[in-house]
Parts: structure tokens; sequence; C-alpha cells
């Protein structure tokens, strides 16, 4: 089976060309880089993306906390996942990197603050 | 009046790299004068990824990207920031007025780099017909709206144009629980990055309709409905190929225009098409000494870029002091 799907991991939005055969890529054409060919295996085999962000505050002087999973998280758990933060609430000053929750959904990813808020 | 060497207006990526790269090259005496409670500009609300490979060679969010720079500048002494600092005057011998909480500031500046960023083109620019209920927010507005404030200011939604704001937007919206019918674009191609359509259309499934303008926006107090239409290779609307989409919210995504304002007053020689300055070389105006960069300067599509030149306009304002390479 041919199929066309566009690289996303920088802005050149390269398009590839894949020949899949029994669910594995047997031929790949038209990844500028080497990032192209992890993306196109991972997008056959299980799509992740990296999810960003917003929890709440609460007595910072920010009132939401951009968030993201350090790591990509497979992309049909994206909806679960804004279920599960939506609850959460950050009480204390954080910087940015620091774990906001720690192997977040089991995911084996941390959730991680992007900004320092205090 | 109070004289400095530097006066820098901004806190976003542009100026924070302008002043940090001026520094370098010795300048000694600089002020930034920012309008916002915090620095970092607009990437506060760009929580996305998608910034810094080319500086940094990370995928960073925007909070994230900003958050380097603010580092660095804050460990910089020589470097005096001035936050809720808003700049109401600017003329041609390079002396500012600016408003602080509680006073009312004068200064004369040596050099100025001018780091104001742009502002969101509005639906009045872009001629859409209708009523003028709630419900009408720029992309950009939105996003701060959601990211910054918590709030979200629509359930069904229609996005205007496919700039890479809007495209965010869209999926920001379905993250959070919004219905974001469709996205529509004029023009035959998005004018956003085509790996935004895959990660913020394609995988929600969202309809992007090209070479389709919204016509009409309906709706008394807030926005009911609008009429999409086709449109031909020369924007004329297709007959017979109206059809309606139920919303209460529309997303103008129709690009951004540099903010000038400042200069303009200074009497800066400007292109009215671009409301940019009038310039044989990347970040220079008619002004000696006057220096833009940034979204100011020409509207970027990346901050990595706007950190390059940005750079390049910190040393252009150390040389023009006195200092060498």
């Amino acid at each position: 089976m041919k199929k066309e799907i566009i690289c996303i991991e920088c802005p050149n939005g390269c398009v590839l060309s894949l020949e899949i055969k029994d669910g594995e890529i047997v031929n790949l054409e038209g990844n500028k880089c080497d990032k192209g060919k992890v993306y196109a295996v991972s997008e056959i085999e299980n799509p992740v993306r990296v999810l960003t962000t917003t929890v709440m505050s609460e007595g910072l002087s920010v009132l939401m906390v951009p968030v993201k999973t350090r790591e990509p998280i497979p992309k049909s758990e994206l909806l679960n996942a804004m279920e599960k933060i939506r609850k959460i609430k950050v009480k204390r000053s954080v910087e940015a990197g620091e774990v906001i929750v720690r192997n977040f959904m089991g995911l084996g990813v941390d959730l991680v603050a992007t900004r320092s808020v205090s | 009046m109070k004289e400095r060497e530097l006066v820098i207006v901004g806190g976003g990526p542009a100026a924070m790299a302008a002043a940090i790269s001026a520094h370098e090259r010795g300048v000694r005496d600089i002020l930034l004068l920012e309008r916002d409670q915090f620095l970092g500009g607009i990437l506060n609300q760009c929580i996305h990824t998608g910034f810094g490979l080319n500086y940094f060679k990370e995928l960073l969010s925007g909070p994230e990207y900003a958050h380097r720079f603010i580092e660095k500048i804050k460990g910089i002494k020589d470097i005096e920031i001035s936050l809720q600092s808003f700049v109401t005057h600017l003329n041609s011998d390079k002396e500012l007025i600016y408003l602080r909480p509680g006073e009312m500031k004068e200064v004369r500046a040596r050099a100025i780099i001018m780091a104001t960023g742009c502002r969101e083109r509005t639906r009045e620019m872009i001629h859409v017909a209708g009523t003028r209920p709630a419900g009408i927010f720029s992309a950009g507005l939105a996003q701060k709206l959601i990211n910054s404030e918590g709030l979200l200011p629509g359930q069904e939604i229609v996005v205007v144009g496919s700039g890479d704001i809007g495209l965010i937007m869209a999926r920001r919206f379905t993250l959070e629980g919004a219905k974001v019918k469709a996205v529509i674009e004029i023009q035959k191609e998005t004018k956003g990055l085509v790996r935004n359509v895959v990660q913020c259309l394609n995988d929600f499934n969202i309809p992007l309709y090209l070479s389709h303008k919204i016509s009409r926006i309906y709706g008394k107090d807030r926005v009911e409905k609008v009429d999409v239409i086709a449109v031909d290779d020369n924007f004329n609307e297709v007959d017979n190929s109206k059809f309606e989409i139920e919303c209460d919210t529309v997303l103008i995504s129709a690009g951004l225009i540099p903010e000038n304002e400042l200069i303009e007053m200074a009497q800066v020689k400007m292109d009215k098409r671009t409301n940019t300055p009038i310039s044989e070389k990347t970040n220079k105006t008619s002004i000696e000494g006057l220096f833009v960069c940034g979204n100011a300067f020409k509207i970027y599509d990346l901050v990595d870029s706007v950190t390059r030149d940005s750079i390049a306009a910190g040393e252009m304002a150390a040389e023009y002091l006195g200092y060498k390479k």
C-alpha cells in the first residue's frame, strides 16, 4: 500500500511517500532528514503528539500555568488527558521544566510546567 | 531630562534579544520598557510547541522559549528592566515619555530600538457583512482568553482565515471541549504552516474550506450563524454555492500588522501599505540611531528569525553608539 503523509517535526513540512507492507514501512521517500523517518514509523505504528495546555493555579501571580507532556503521548489519549488535566490545580510556585504530575496517566511521561510562576 | 545610552521599547523576544546582544557588544547603560507586568510578550500565551528549532535546535513551547531569554536578561545587571511602562510619546530627537503606575517619566536616548511587535487584523479589515453581535474575536484574543485568563469564549466555532494562530486555536478550542465546525480560507492554499494543518485540523477532523469566504454573520446579541460561499480564482462569488454554518463564535485569523504608531509620531518615513518603516536595510529607519526589530519591522513566520534579526539590531545600535566589534 502506498501512502502520503506530511511530516510535522519542523516547519519544512516534508511530504513523505510511504510504501507499507504488513503494517511496516518498506520504502520511504521525501524526508529531508532522519526525523522524518522516525516520524513516519511512529505515525504508522502508534501516532503520538506532545500535548500542550494549561492548568489552573491558586494564589499565584499568573492564573493559568502552561504545561506540556515532556514526551509525546498517543494521539488517542489527548482528549482523555485533557479531562484529567482540567482537575489539576497548582498551588505552589513552579519553575519552568518542573514536574506537575509524574508518570502522567501511567503513560511513562511527566507533565511539566513550561513557565516559571511564583 | 535623564539621558540613557540605549532605550529598548518592548519586552518580547525581539526586545530581549536586542538588549542582550547590545550588551554583549559593550553597551552598559540599557533601559528596557515593557508595558505588561511580565517579560516574554506574546510568547507567554503561545503555549504550543514549535519554537526554537532553528535557534536552540530544540522544540520548545512559547513560554519556554521566552524563559531562556528572561533568565539571561535578568542576570545582566546593566540592563534596567522597567515593567508596566507604557511609552506614549517619541520624537525625532529620540526623546520618550512613558507612564508607570503613579508616574510619568521622560528620557532622552542616544539610541533606541523599537521592538513593539504587531497586532491582529480585524473583522472590519476583511469586510465581512452582517450584524455586530458578541462572539467575534481575533484568534489571538481568544488565545489570551483561554491560555492566560482561563476562559472559554465559545462552544461552536468557525475560524475565518487559516493563519497559524487560527489553526492553533482550532486545536486549542477542540482540546478544551468546544466544537470547531470549519476553518474558512479565501485563498487556494492555507496561509499557515502545513504541519499545523496536519496536527491542528486533520488530527481532529476539522473541515477546511479553501477558496471559500464568510459572506455574512448573523445574530442579534450573540453570533448565531454565518453564510459561507465558494469563490473563484478572481475571488468572485460562485453562484449557488452558499451554505450556512450555525455557530456562536467567529474567530478572525487574517494576518498581522506591525505596531508602529510611536515611530510614526517621531516622523519616521513609513510605508503606509505595510505599516513598516521604509528602509534600505533590516532594522534601520530614516532616523539615525532609531532602530526597529522583530514583528514591528516586518511580520515573521518564526520567532527564531525574530531572534536572529533582533540580535543584529542590538549590534547595529552598539555600532551606532561607537562600540567596535
